[in-house]
């Protein structure tokens, strides 16, 4: 063979300049394939955070609204002889005297107002401008004359509810346009408004009865509120906390601690990483058909929430206080046992108190998914129900039908009104609020109580 | 005696056997516990469990089994004539039930005496109105068979509780004379004691194994009852879904099925690609201080509830979409007409799953060894080729797993499809059009008001029951490749 003579390159192939400091095509796209990939990691860690701060933008923005609510302050003259005729200032037999007794004053008031103000009235019927407040109005007179009766005879200022057009026509989610194919308000009613509000005597403030407040029915979306189905979820999350947390740390001693190794240890554990993994729909199906079909408890009943998503959470809880129970270190068990606790004691007297925080702050997190949970409660009724009533009582909170806070949001962005959208977004402002603490609570729990052996 | 009363009682005799026990133990060792063979507290937990544990085991099945039996014999009384089907005979039963509670209340609002409810008859007194007038509300005129069926109902009723209220605190004396009659010095109480505690502990592992099966059997059972009355063949293969509550449903699952897959693939089809370079960015690439802030920041999504998804699809993400593809859009395509849509639900799902995807597949990229990295980086790769061809491949089986695991939450998930994939079960391959999935349904056939007995409702069991075996066995062997996958380079 004579090949042996042939130069490198010979073969057509361009000679490598080999200098390090210039880069040959190949590297410079390996290099561009490498800053590419980069970018692409980048551009998918941003695409997430744009996703989580669209969803934030998109909660604040369309939420803060439902936090104030826009009022009318109109003094109403009470008559004796309309609200009392037999002037014995009777609560009882005032009663009689129904919401629609009292809705006549209103139009009056509202009139005078305008005369006084020299505003034009432009409409025929004076009940015209009954639209403009809320139709619970006339029921919160009635309710305050019924509480104070010896306001009668005198002119009262009352800060009266506007209606949920007029509402959203201050904060700007109703139009004039819109108002076109909107029969319940008309575009004069919004030049008053516009006059009211310079006077003063409409303005927008803080709206506490959103949350504390009962929901209302669907047509006044204006005094809808969260506090009941707030007290639900409460009773709920008693349910799951007293039965979830000794069971769930009873179960992962028994399975950390003594469980042998055997079949039906091992069928524990896969059961427990299954219904971890089941979607929670299925725990509602669950609930109905064991406790409302079988069992035979209340429909929409804060008990059976919580023993569903008792049921629910238990598996999360497991996990994590086993894992709190596997990080505490042998030698403490040692140490216990070497001075003559039985095993029993080693366990509760020494590692279970080690143990604490960690389970704690699984706990927490558990309680925070179950406050969040919806899909189990429709199931069970806790939806289509009108929370409109404070449980008057523990067992009638635990068992009378009543709502949940999350329940209650897809309630309100059921009835497909933008009144009502606007409070399913206050709502979960409120919901957040409350994972967030809870969140909150369980960090500063592990940064203050976390030991590293 | 009402159950709540008599587990009040039980409580308070275990807590007097605590006592007792302590003090009789303390005794005959003249207070001197160094001669006893565990510490006192250990005699009175001992005495305490035999009073509480037995006396409220026997409360517990007897609370389950008494409302069965009585409802059997009960049953057995109401004549063949008044009812066609077992669902009419467990209407009748919910009346006999309903007038049996209300004459309950009535005696106890005082509207009746005693003997009066007992010997009630329903030629001379309207027991409708008088049931009305206490609050209970019964839907049709109560007839002699009825009345007759709920006075039984009371009667044993009345006979059972009065057995149980004797019988369980019989039982929890008992217990407690026995468990103090055995405390001596050398009895061995902590031994009994632990062995006790370690029966409970076992008892609330087993709640799990307990759970699943009352899920199971709840679906099972149903399920059963619903290929009763409608065929399995037609369910399982028909092509259109259309209940109606009148009877004459087309309840086939095929459109839900392919509705579900549809929204699904669309959710993975976001989540994956954005979640696994997320995760390879996260884990290879990124400082510490990045880390420290997008970790958590993409983690906040993972802990947003459902129902707040749900509600970003129906009033931002669907009014979003038809302002680019809808009719009036920017893009003037027309594809879209109303804001729930395959599309809309499935882009929100797959933002819900970007942390799910992330942080498993974080797991599982950081527990490749770095020694194949180091490997791959000596002999001159650079770092994405070596995380193209060394770590990705090493890792895939687990982010197989992964993904799968993802689907399986994408295929459970609820509130945002109710929320923002429409109602209408379609087969269709526009991803802008309205579509169902098994979960939606399953939540408006048992939300409405209709009878549990009708094949409209029982087919969500049969819905569930899928919904659960399919997911199941998505999640076993998800699990099976996760943990083998680990099993290598461990």
């Amino acid at each position: 063979m004579t090949d042996a003579t042939v130069q490198p390159g010979a073969e057509g192939r361009p000679v490598k300049s080999g200098s390090l400091l210039e880069q040959d095509a190949r590297t410079k796209r390996r290099n561009a394939a490498e800053a590419r990939f980069k970018f692409y990691g980048m551009a998918a860690v941003g695409i997430g955070v744009i996703f989580l701060i669209l969803l934030l933008v998109s909660i604040v923005r369309n939420g803060v609204p439902a936090f104030t609510q826009t009022f009318v302050t109109v003094p109403i003259y009470l008559p004796e002889d309309k609200l009392d005729k037999s002037g014995v200032r009777d609560p009882d037999v005032m009663r009689k005297v129904t919401t629609f007794g009292y809705a006549p004053l209103l139009d009056d008031a509202l009139v005078t107002k305008l005369e006084d103000n020299g505003i034009e009235m432009p409409f025929a019927k004076p009940s015209k401008l009954r639209d403009m407040v809320s139709s619970s109005a006339a029921a919160q007179v009635r309710d305050t004359v019924l509480a104070n009766p010896d306001l009668i005879g005198q002119t009262v200022d009352f800060k009266l509810l506007a209606s949920s057009r007029v509402d959203g026509y201050m904060k700007g989610r109703v139009t004039r346009e819109s108002l076109a194919r909107d029969k319940n308000l008309d575009a004069e009613h919004l030049d008053i408004v516009d006059q009211l509000h310079e006077l003063g005597t409409l303005e927008r403030s803080f709206n506490w009865a959103f949350i504390f407040g009962s929901d209302a029915s669907e047509s006044r979306p204006e005094q809808a509120g969260l506090g009941v189905s707030m007290v639900g979820s409460l009773f709920m999350m008693i349910v799951v906390l007293v039965l979830s947390l000794p069971i769930g740390v009873a179960a992962s001693i028994y399975l950390e601690e003594f469980a042998p190794k055997n079949r039906w240890t091992d069928l524990i554990e896969v059961n427990i990483s299954n219904l971890a993994a089941v979607p929670s729909i299925v725990f509602g199906i669950l609930g109905l058909a064991v406790f409302i079909q079988f069992a035979h408890l209340p429909m929409s009943a804060p008990l059976v929430g919580g023993l569903v998503l008792t049921l629910m959470t238990l598996p999360t809880i497991i996990i994590s206080t086993r894992a709190s129970l596997k990080a505490v270190p042998p030698s403490i068990r040692d140490a216990a046992l070497g001075v003559g606790a039985s095993k029993m004691q080693s366990v509760f007297h020494h590692v279970l108190p080690l143990a604490m925080p960690g389970i704690l702050t699984g706990t927490i997190l558990g309680l925070a998914q179950a406050l969040g949970e919806t899909a189990p409660l429709l199931l069970i009724g806790m939806v289509g129900f009108i929370a409109s009533n404070m449980p008057d009582g523990v067992a009638a909170g635990f068992l009378s039908p009543n709502s949940a806070m999350p329940a209650q949001i897809y309630e309100w962005a059921k009835r497909a009104d933008p009144a009502y959208y606007e409070r399913a977004w206050g709502g979960i402002i409120i919901l957040l609020v409350f994972l967030m603490t809870m969140n909150i609570i369980a960090i500063l729990l592990r940064r203050r109580f976390e030991r590293r052996w | 005696m009402p159950a709540l009363w008599i587990f009040i009682a039980v409580l308070v005799l275990a807590v007097l056997g605590f006592v007792l026990g302590r003090q009789r133990a303390l005794a005959m060792v003249d207070g001197d516990s160094r001669h006893l063979h565990s510490l006192p507290n250990y005699y009175g937990f001992h005495v305490g469990i035999w009073a509480l544990v037995p006396a409220l085991l026997v409360l517990a099945v007897w609370l389950i089994v008494q409302p069965m039996l009585i409802d059997t014999s009960v049953q057995s009384m109401i004549p063949d004539t008044s009812y066609a089907t077992d669902g009419e005979l467990s209407l009748v039963m919910s009346d006999v039930r309903r007038v049996a509670d209300g004459l309950d209340l009535a005696v106890e609002r005082g509207a009746l005496t005693v003997e009066e409810a007992a010997t009630l008859d329903t030629g001379a007194t309207d027991v409708r109105a008088l049931l009305g007038n206490v609050g209970v509300a019964i839907g049709s005129d109560v007839q002699p068979e009825v009345l007759e069926a709920a006075q039984a109902y009371r009667a044993s009723t009345a006979t059972g509780n009065m057995a149980r209220t004797v019988i369980v605190l019989l039982l929890a004396l008992a217990g407690l004379g026995w468990a103090l009659r055995r405390t001596a010095p050398n009895f061995r109480a902590r031994n009994s004691v632990e062995k006790a505690t370690l029966g409970l502990l076992i008892a609330a592992a087993s709640i799990a194994i307990l759970t699943t099966l009352g899920i199971v059997l709840s679906l099972i059972f149903n399920t059963i009852e619903f290929f009763k009355l409608y065929p399995a063949s037609e369910f399982f293969f028909g092509t259109t879904w259309a209940p109606s509550f009148g009877g004459g449903s087309e309840l086939g699952i095929l459109p839900l099925f392919w509705g579900t897959f549809y929204i699904s693939l669309i959710a993975l089809a976001v989540a994956v690609p954005i979640g696994l370079f997320a995760a390879v960015y996260l884990s290879e690439y990124a400082g510490p201080k990045v880390r420290a802030v997008a970790k958590p920041m993409l983690e906040v999504l993972a802990g947003i509830p459902t129902i707040v998804y749900g509600l970003f699809a129906l009033v931002t993400v669907g009014p979003m979409l038809v302002n680019v593809f809808g009719n009036e859009g920017a893009l003037g395509l027309g594809w879209m007409s109303g804001g729930t849509a395959v599309m809309t639900a499935g882009l929100v799902m797959g933002i819900m799953l970007i942390p799910f995807v992330s942080s498993l597949s974080d797991d599982i990229i950081n527990s490749v060894p770095q020694a194949m990295r180091d490997g791959s980086l000596g002999l001159g790769a650079t770092k994405s080729e070596t995380l193209k061809q060394v770590v990705l491949p090493a890792a895939l089986p687990g982010i197989v797993g992964a993904v799968l695991l993802a689907a399986s939450r994408a295929i459970g998930e609820t509130m945002i499809v109710v929320m923002g994939a429409g109602a209408a079960a379609r087969l269709s391959l526009n991803p802008f059009e309205a579509m169902t999935t098994v979960t939606a349904k399953i939540v408006s056939q048992l939300t409405g008001d209709a009878d549990f007995a009708s094949p409209e409702a029982l087919v969500a069991f049969a819905l569930g029951m899928t919904l659960f075996v399919i997911t199941l066995g998505l999640n076993i062997f998800a699990l099976y490749i996760v943990r083998k996958y680990r099993e290598q380079y461990e």
